[in-house]
């Protein structure tokens, strides 16, 4: 048997030319060098001596409250700089290769930390809420990410997420504004289910592009619900002005110190996502449905061949990729605000898109994917307030560019199911 | 309870695949459906398996005609196939693969996995099949891969089971275990179509052959009454060439040089693995060995397309190890890719636009990047003529071509120039004798004006018929080095990786 | 050895088209090819009718009283708002001029666009490349003094260049490591829009006194002078546009980087195995898409009042842009008149907004339907019932997966 290139066979022919794992290794220790060194030249040095920094940890409505996290800047920041430049030594070393992806998330994470450390040197300031935030802002992205792995985990690509969210949250408003926040969710996962119904119709019927699709899903629903909102809504305002989504505090859990006002404080589209995310990693992975899905997704003719029904599985999963989009679209326009604007989702739609390949194609990664990239989210809006002078569009640039990463394989290939947006064709 | 195709015509636009075509296997028989590629075979079992509707008669399973209107019903009907291009999910475990479409379940949906490991070992264990249950497709051997099949279709009961072309992918060894597992079928009393256009095979393993030709039957004959040479007559029609009409060689300067070559795969695994050898001036190479043994690769890494990850290529003396391949085609190789229609051409082009495929760029068909259209025209004008390329034109896209006339499309233009040095891989894949020989006498012809010429082939045949000297590859080495008369079999050990 | 003399960029007619120009499956007959076109913008507008009609809300609710009235003065409604929308597109000089400003962006754009899909390159990153090229064009238009020609000229040629580096990156990272350009110029079109953000609020863009993100004007000398006289908005970038549809067809068509293009666009394998430098052309199919891209957005700059940058500033037409290449099947000559007729769309989408009271985002549902009947030509057969042979449906896009 031919051996992979980390076992060493004695009497092989060496090789004279480097792998990607190589370069990859070699890359990311020369960037984790590089933040130990900004960590140290400017989050360490750049607080002055023996300056405090302070991590809230608890909200005031919180039943312990008060609780935070005081300590010296430098000193934590030195600290994490050492980590950082030996981490970057050891990928330089080129051995477990393996490690690299999990060592760079790491380091990441504690290059964020010390420059909220820096940051918030001589002050303090709400990790917590921030960390509430970033949950909130996780909603709409995790869900649109699930929509788009529903749908290419059976071979569709989806590139029609925001017209979706955007045509579900406009239907909420006007179903919640007559009938009330059950017939808004409803009505929005409906319409949303329906949208996915004809991009599938389209895709398997037609054989249309899958791109195409999605552009034009998107271009359709702006104008439709922008058309609509100035020729309907701008009529009849009582249609929307929806009621708020109100939080439901879930008892013990909610009183758990930062998990607690974190998770278990909130409407229930946040437990939904959650459950969502839970639910279909285990679905996916441990159902007859699941197993279908995916083998539609990576090889149609074989499932074709064991009598399974490549074109209905599709239909199905993009239907429920609809029904998770429209629950996303609600929450938007009904918990987040209480109103429809033009264009309120604003390419929200492309960031889940971002957190669905950033995910790995897996519910619980979109989720991750979600929470980091709400959590950049959140960080813009703070870094903004704590007047650090680094613009917060930086911030805000970090799920594109991530994700980009991420597809041009910098940290390892994504890999999409085989047969992503390659329609059926029954021989 | 025997299976029954009568009368079976199915036709598609412009061709007639399947032309009144009968069949029939009974339980515990192995019947080979013997023909060449594009005689209706695969039509013929794609009807029998419910993917195909004929257009004229039935399938009947004990004089009781059978409704096969998908895959379902064949499955239901105790119908099994395995395909010739395995239908495996490559990153589903075996248990994965096996248990897709009936998978034992519980409440929601919830696959009972301990049950589905049961039943993939209990098939296994019974037609001795051993395999890693849980081991994930893609990291499995052809061999291995063709198991898991096999272990699909018994653990739907099929008591029909198709084997369409099993023996391609496989080494001359794990043909021999194949065989093995096939007498193990018939003993379970399964009826059995063995689809080959390998006279051997079906010499070897058939309790009777039945012949097809251009989607006809042509005829139906026991072994024992009959002989390679006959059976051949009844797939081609007419006697075959089985050799090529050549001299003998009058090998020159070393032309290609190879030194110590490793190639890595997609995955990384070293697909060639410290290859060493050379073509000269005047003779013709041939490659041989079971697909997947590093060939592909080796090409590839040849001609700059895939680079190398150790070792030197060297063409009359210079190194030109991983050059780019207009690099190659400056220096006179010529190459005529495995893959025609996927690498050697642009389908959606034109007969003209293909010629000038690799040329375009300099006079006479561009001045600075001006194209030059009518020396184009010119040129495809009379390379057509040349080769023998049957077209209604030079303006017709390549893609309404035969096979073998897109194959001298690229023919034409490969050797329409001064070149040093031919690679051809799979040079007569799929495309008709007549086609065949001509493009063998071009080679030679190559051959003869004093190109160095490397041939790779899966076709053992093909190899022994056409070359001067023979390597084997086997797992990215070479496995030993003959001439052409060598004896089959010592080549067939080479190729197991267990010569010399 | 034939006589084919070098043509001068500009000047080749478009017809009659090579030879080889049929092979890329464009070419059926020409009443055939403006069939499924024709029906499509049919079949959408009388969705639109129905649109219109039933989103009156103080007509719907007495079709159930009085349904007969209530038809015809619906009837009334669409037909006015039609009316308008004609009027509004080619109805009056000014009407022309209108058509032919929106016109100028968008076929700049959607030539960029074509241009990839002919290399088999999925760009929706118009959008992003417009902004970037813009933002560039901006800044040599603020700060140079040069005299007016030659200002104008170097300010496009920003543009182009601030495009051709947005689409390239897409392109390099494509050509180097696989990464798929639908997702790289998605998201290269929102890190772009932040890029501007920013740059519009530091003190190199930012007009003084400004809080929100808006550049300081232009200098005069780099303002596109008008086309028919100060009163029309249309300004000569409509003939720089036109212009480069013969550039494009030429480059696509007659060049041997035409002859790659295209061939990478239908096989990239192919063109590898030929020795085609498969990396290069991506990158320079990409960035010339890009190019044309951001010298619309210079363009765009350079014609609109008060000419000051936002990030606004592409509008939708990166958007619009795509589905005009579809429309016009990747033909520059088919893409000017689908730009065209998208122009008069959103020309006339205004006077119907202003006159009948309908909002102008009618037209981009028209459009959103309008491609969607041309993607998918079963669909448009199928309600016109039409026979013919099914025609192959446009596949441009390879799935992400392998």
């Amino acid at each position: 048997m031919t051996a992979t290139l980390e076992e060493k066979v004695e009497g092989e022919p060496t090789l004279t030319r480097r792998t990607k794992d190589d370069r990859r290794a070699t890359i990311i220790g020369w960037v984790l060098l590089a933040l130990g060194a900004v960590v140290f030249g400017v989050f360490a040095m750049g607080a002055p001596a023996g300056e405090r920094a302070t991590f809230g940890l608890s909200l005031p409505a919180d039943r312990f409250k008060g609780l935070e996290w005081s300590f010296d800047a430098r000193i934590v920041n030195i600290i994490i700089a050492v980590v950082l430049v030996l981490l970057g030594a050891d990928r330089l070393r080129r051995t477990r290769l393996r490690w690299t992806n999990r060592i760079l998330a790491v380091s990441l994470a504690l290059f964020v930390v010390a420059f909220l450390a820096w940051a918030a040197a001589g002050s303090s300031f709400s990790m917590v809420g921030m960390l509430r935030s970033t949950v909130i802002a996780a909603v709409v992205i995790t869900l649109g990410a699930l929509t788009g792995l529903m749908c290419e985990r059976a071979g569709i690509i989806n590139i029609g997420i925001e017209g979706q969210l955007l045509t579900a949250a406009f239907v909420a408003v006007i179903m919640s504004s007559a009938f009330g926040t059950w017939a808004g969710v409803l009505g929005a996962m409906a319409a949303s289910a329906l949208l996915g119904l004809v991009m599938a119709w389209l895709a398997i019927r037609f054989r249309v592009d899958q791109i195409i699709v999605g552009v034009v899903i998107n271009i359709f629903a702006l104008g439709l619900t922008s058309f609509l909102a100035s020729r309907v809504l701008s009529e009849a305002q009582d249609l929307n002005a929806p009621a708020r989504v109100s939080s439901i505090r879930i008892p013990i859990l909610a009183d758990i110190p930062v998990i607690g006002p974190m998770f278990f404080d909130h409407t229930f589209f946040v437990y939904g996502m959650l459950l969502l995310a839970f639910g279909l990693q285990f679905a996916l992975f441990r159902t007859r449905w699941g197993l279908r899905a995916r083998s539609v997704g990576e090889h149609p003719r074989a499932a074709d061949t064991l009598g399974i029904n490549v074109w209905r599985i599709q239909y199905r999963n993009v239907i429920l990729g609809g029904l998770i989009a429209g629950f996303g679209g609600a929450f938007l326009s009904i918990s987040q605000v209480a109103r429809f604007e033009e264009n309120m989702t604003g390419g929200i739609g492309f960031i889940g898109l971002a957190a669905m390949i950033f995910g790995r194609w897996m519910p619980l990664g979109a989720l991750a994917a979600g929470l980091v990239f709400g959590f950049s989210g959140a960080l813009a809006q703070k870094v903004a307030i704590l007047g650090t002078g680094i613009p917060s569009e930086f911030m805000l640039m970090v799920p594109y560019l991530a994700t980009v990463i991420v597809v041009a394989g910098v940290i390892g290939r994504a890999r999409p199911p085989a047969a992503d947006g390659q329609p059926y064709i029954k021989e | 309870m025997a299976l029954e195709l009568r009368g079976i015509t199915k036709r598609f636009p412009g061709v007639v695949a399947n032309d009144d075509v009968s069949l029939s296997v009974a339980p515990g028989e192995v019947v080979a459906l013997l023909g060449e590629n594009g005689a209706g075979k695969s039509t013929l079992m794609n009807v029998l398996y419910g993917l195909y509707h004929p257009d004229e008669g039935t399938v009947a399973i004990d004089d009781e005609p059978i409704r096969l209107d998908s895959t379902r019903d064949a499955i239901a009907a105790g119908i099994g196939m395995v395909h010739q291009h395995f239908m495996l999910v490559p990153v589903f475990t075996v248990v994965e693969n096996v248990v897709l479409g009936q998978e034992p379940t519980g409440p929601l949906g919830i696959i009972d996995w301990g049950e589905a490991r049961k039943a993939v070992i209990e098939v296994s264990e019974r037609y001795n099949l051993a395999v890693d249950p849980d081991a994930v497709i893609e990291d499995l051997p052809v061999g291995i891969q063709q198991r898991v099949e096999i272990i699909k279709v018994l653990n739907r009961n099929a008591r029909f089971v198709v084997f369409d072309e099993p023996t391609a992918v496989l080494t001359p060894q794990e043909v021999r275990e194949f065989f093995g597992i096939v007498r193990g079928l018939q003993a379970d009393a399964k009826g059995i179509i063995f689809i080959t256009h390998k006279l051997g095979e079906a010499l070897e393993i058939a309790d009777r052959i039945a012949v097809m030709r251009a989607g006809k039957n042509v005829g139906e004959v026991l072994p024992a009454d009959t002989n390679a040479a006959e059976l051949a007559e009844m797939m081609v029609g007419r006697p075959v060439e089985l050799t090529v009409p050549k001299g003998a060689a009058e090998p020159g300067e070393p032309v290609l040089e190879v030194r110590d070559l490793v190639v890595l795969d997609d995955r990384n695994y070293r697909a060639v693995n410290g290859v060493t050898f050379e073509v000269r001036a005047g003779e013709i190479v041939g490659v041989a060995g079971v697909q997947g043994n590093g060939q592909t690769e080796l090409v590839e890494a040849i001609m700059g397309l895939r680079p190398s990850a150790g070792g030197t290529v060297r063409l009359l003396g210079d190194d030109v190890t991983d050059f780019t391949p207009r690099q190659l085609h400056e220096h006179g190789v010529s190459h005529i890719p495995e893959d025609r229609q996927g690498s050697g051409l642009v389908l959606g082009y034109t007969v003209a636009e293909n010629m000038i495929l690799n040329s375009y760029y300099d006079r006479p068909y561009s001045r600075g990047i001006v194209m030059d259209w009518d020396a184009t025209r010119e040129a495809a004008e009379r390379l057509v003529e040349q080769y023998d390329v049957r077209t209604p034109g030079i303006d017709v896209a390549v893609s309404t071509l035969s096979g073998g006339n897109q194959q001298k499309v690229i023919v034409a233009r490969e050797f329409d120039r001064d070149v040093r040095l031919v690679v051809a891989s799979q040079p007569t894949r799929g495309i008709d004798v007549g086609s065949i020989e001509y493009i063998h006498s071009r080679i030679v012809e190559q051959r003869d004006a004093g190109s160095a010429v490397l041939v790779v082939s899966s076709e053992l045949d093909e190899v022994r018929a056409l070359s001067d000297r023979i390597i084997v590859m086997y797992h990215g080495q070479i496995a030993g080095e003959f001439t052409p008369d060598a004896d089959i079999t010592d080549i067939g050990l080479a190729m197991l990786g267990s010569g010399q | 050895m034939t006589t084919t003399t070098t043509e001068p960029p500009e000047a080749p007619p478009p017809e009659p088209p090579s030879p080889m120009e049929s092979a890329a499956g464009v070419g059926d007959s020409l009443a055939r090819s403006l069939l499924v076109p024709a029906l499509a913008v049919v079949a959408a507008l009388v969705i639109g009718a129905l649109i219109i009609a039933l989103t009156d809300v103080t007509l719907v609710p007495q079709l159930f009283s009085d349904l007969g009235p209530t038809l015809a003065a619906m009837g009334r409604e669409v037909l006015s708002a039609y009316r308008a929308l004609f009027r509004g597109a080619v109805g009056s000089v000014y009407a022309i001029s209108e058509t032919l400003f929106a016109t100028t962006p968008l076929l700049l754009a959607s030539l960029g666009v074509a241009l990839g899909f002919r290399a088999g390159l999925f760009n929706i990153g118009a959008q992003g490349q417009m902004l970037i090229g813009g933002m560039l064009a901006a800044l040599l238009g603020i700060y140079l003094d040069l005299p007016g020609p030659i200002h104008i000229i170097v300010c496009i040629l920003g543009g182009i260049v601030g495009g051709v580096v947005w689409g390239g990156i897409a392109g390099l990272l494509k050509a180097r490591t696989g990464a798929h350009e639908v997702i790289t110029t998605i998201m290269f079109n929102f890190v772009a829009i932040y890029l501007a953000q920013w740059l519009l609020t530091i003190p190199l863009f930012q007009e003084a006194g400004r809080n929100n993100p808006v550049s300081k004007p232009l200098q005069p000398s780099a303002v596109l002078s008008p086309l028919f006289g100060s009163t029309y908005r249309v300004t000569i970038g409509f003939l720089i546009a036109v212009a480069m549809v013969f550039v494009v067809h030429w480059l696509l068509f007659r060049s041997s980087f035409g002859f790659e293009f295209r061939a990478i666009g239908l096989n990239p394998e192919a063109g590898a195995y030929a020795g085609m430098g498969v990396v290069s052309s991506v990158v320079l199919a990409m960035g010339l898409a890009g190019g044309l891209a951001g010298m619309a957005g210079a363009t765009q700059l350079m014609s609109l009042a008060p000419f000051k940058a936002t990030v606004a500033l592409p509008g939708s037409v990166g958007f619009d842009a795509i589905t005009v290449a579809l429309l016009g099947r990747s033909h520059p000559v088919g893409v000017l008149w689908a730009s065209l007729l998208f122009g008069a769309l959103k020309a006339g989408g205004r006077e119907m907004q202003g006159a009948a009271q309908i909002p102008l985002d009618l037209v981009t549902v028209l459009q959103a339907l309008i491609v969607i009947f041309i993607a998918a030509p079963a669909l448009v057969k199928a309600i016109f019932r039409l026979r013919g042979e099914a025609e192959r449906p446009a596949q441009l896009s390879k799935g992400w997966g392998s």
